[in-house]
């Protein structure tokens, strides 16, 4: 008798653990729907692009417009502005990669690799900081902060949050935000009008 | 809950109704005669005090859902009528609104007091876990509730607190699109953080009932910290305890009262009277009074994902409090260094509040994130050397004994 218990034993384990492992991935399989309907839906993903005309932004100007429920920082930067980016050397910068649609992944930071050729004058990026999401004010040409301690710059991107600063490129320089602000996939259709995403 | 009831139905429908489902029964043993000790504080009334503010949250919020409309272009609109036009809104929506930080005062009063008498440990400490699990619903849906009104506050409130899960290494951006539904704080946000807050509540009532089940178990603690050794140790919850509770009850309405009805936009922040706007960030984001130690330690930390883990790091802290405490001895009374340390504790939270509620410009960054280091000083260092160090002060050898004690010194002192 306790040979035939013994082998009803391993018969009824082998079944325990298979209607469990098969119950076990059902209910995965279900759960995943439910998971599944909190992402973006079709209506949030239809309205990836969207187009702007620059030619009325002149030169020292800057406009905020919402792409994808974010704003789009848009400066027509002045001289000095694209002369003060270009100057800034790769090893002060805090994060080195250029976090940028319009050049290749993990291409460095450098003020070329954010914007389009031809429209160095133009920055395009999220106005998202990259801490917590807050939008970085622009701050006044004039206003003096220290972008590393002891230079003085002025310019650039002031986030009102955790005080993250930001150059005349976008690029994180100090406080906590960890990346540059990002600069969205677009494209100049004709001179002064852009398409973005 | 344990034990046979000794509850004997007398009337026929008493007979009838405990052969099918003797729940009277239960709530006599559970409630009304429950064998309380004799010398609990006012310090102990906060628990009923925590399940009125429950019960009122709840009643008040199923009345505002009457007349809310979770939709971004509508929520803000909605809710200034409620407080207009619909009657006694006024009341209504500020006994809501209020209601969230009178739940937050008593809550950690109540937290402190575990604290302070060692309510944490052995054998009580599944009901301390279960307290702490509570703590974070509750914390989950005050934060959730506060986005409904769609102001500028709760718009990027909700962006800062969201975003933290972006911290998480890899899967952190897919994180919190996955929590927005979309690529920022937008409507399909608001009509889920709604759907949860309204669902909440009902698990915190569920969790509470695990949490006064787990207190049953062995009882409860008291402020000498000895166990209750015989039926001299203790009185009835019922009527002595139920005096006891709604009379503090009715003095702590009489507190919520005063806000509600001369202060009743003090614990806000104006510019929740602004509707969203996703394109301007206003000047100074700070959370409501109750999260700002924790955002005052979030941002002491100059790395993001450093900022985030310390921040959740505090309050898990919490969960290994009853093998962080090495002490014997359960009440802080007895326990002289246990005592200055747990007073030097409420302070440093007082002040990392403080410091929440400041820009994180200059000296405020350095002395958060000395007062965070304490933070975990005092968990991780002091309390397991202390229980080591500290040579307590002899305890009374019963609740009784304690009492007698105290009352003769009272009786006493006008012979003087």
């Amino acid at each position: 008798m306790s040979t035939t218990d013994h082998a009803d034993h391993s018969r009824r384990d082998f079944l325990y653990i298979a209607t469990g492992a098969v119950g076990g991935v059902g209910a995965v399989l279900t759960a995943w729907p439910f998971i599944s309907q909190m992402n973006p839906d079709a209506s949030v993903l239809a309205l990836a692009s969207i187009e702007v005309d620059l030619a009325p932004i002149k030169e020292g100007q800057a406009v905020t417009i919402k792409w994808r429920g974010n704003p789009v920082i848009i400066r027509n930067r002045t001289k000095k502005e694209v002369e003060d980016a270009d100057a800034v050397k790769l090893e002060d910068l805090k994060d080195p990669v250029a976090r940028s649609a319009v050049a290749k992944e993990g291409d460095p930071a450098t003020d070329a690799n954010r914007v389009v050729k031809g429209h160095e004058n133009f920055i395009v990026m999220m106005g998202v900081c990259t801490h917590l999401g807050c939008v970085p004010d622009g701050n006044s040409p004039l206003r003096e902060y220290a972008l590393v301690e002891g230079t003085a710059k002025t310019g650039g991107w002031f986030c009102p949050c955790h005080g993250s600063q930001y150059d005349t490129s976008g690029r994180i320089r100090k406080g906590p935000a960890p990346e540059n602000l990002a600069v969205p996939p677009y494209k100049f259709l004709t001179d002064s009008k852009i398409q973005i995403g | 809950m344990s034990g046979q009831s000794n509850y004997v139905p007398t009337t026929a429908f008493g007979k009838w109704m405990h052969a099918r489902l003797p729940i009277y029964a239960l709530m006599k043993e559970t409630a009304l005669d429950f064998p309380t000790p004799k010398n609990l504080n006012y310090w102990w009334t906060f628990g009923g005090i925590l399940a009125m503010m429950l019960v009122v949250q709840i009643v008040t919020g199923i009345v505002l859902v009457m007349h809310f409309t979770p939709h971004v272009d509508m929520a803000f609109n909605s809710k200034e009528l409620i407080t207009r036009d619909v009657n006694y809104g006024w009341l209504i929506q500020k006994l809501h609104e209020t209601g969230a930080s009178m739940f937050f005062i008593a809550v950690y009063i109540h937290m402190f007091r575990g604290l302070y008498y060692g309510s944490y440990k052995a054998p009580r400490e599944v009901l301390w876990m279960i307290g702490v699990i509570i703590y974070l619903i509750m914390m989950a849906t005050a934060f959730m509730g506060y986005v409904l009104p769609w102001g500028q506050m709760s718009f990027w409130g909700a962006k800062v607190i969201t975003n933290l899960f972006s911290a998480i290494p890899f899967v952190g951006p897919s994180i919190t699109t996955w929590l927005w539904g979309g690529y920022s704080v937008d409507n399909p946000t608001l009509n889920r953080f709604f759907s949860l807050h309204y669902l909440l509540p009902f698990v915190l009532a569920a969790v509470v009932g695990l949490h006064i089940w787990a207190l049953h178990v062995p009882g409860n603690n008291n402020p000498t910290g000895v166990e209750v050794k015989s039926g001299q140790d203790t009185l009835p919850f019922h009527p002595y305890y139920t005096m006891k509770d709604s009379f503090a009850i009715a003095i702590f309405l009489m507190f919520f009262a005063f806000w509600v009805f001369y202060r009743p936009d003090y614990l806000g922040h104006a510019i929740n009277y602004q509707q969203a706007n996703p394109l301007v960030t206003p000047a100074h984001i700070v959370p409501e009074w109750y999260y700002l130690p924790f955002y005052a330690m979030l941002r002491a930390i100059p790395s993001k994902l450093g900022g985030v883990l310390v921040m959740f790091g505090s309050i898990l802290t919490l969960f290994f409090l009853p093998w962080l405490d090495t002490s014997r001895v359960r009440s802080g009374t007895y326990r002289p260094l246990f005592k200055g340390l747990f007073w030097i504790l409420v302070i440093v939270c007082i002040l990392l509040g403080y410091l929440g509620s400041k820009p994180a410009e200059g000296n405020a960054v350095w002395y958060a994130r000395i007062l965070t280091l304490y933070y975990f000083v005092h968990f991780y260092v002091f309390l397991p050397i202390l229980g080591l160090l500290e040579s307590p002060k002899p305890l009374p050898s019963s609740i009784s004994d304690d009492v007698l004690a105290k009352s003769k010194k009272h009786a006493l002192a006008p012979a003087e």
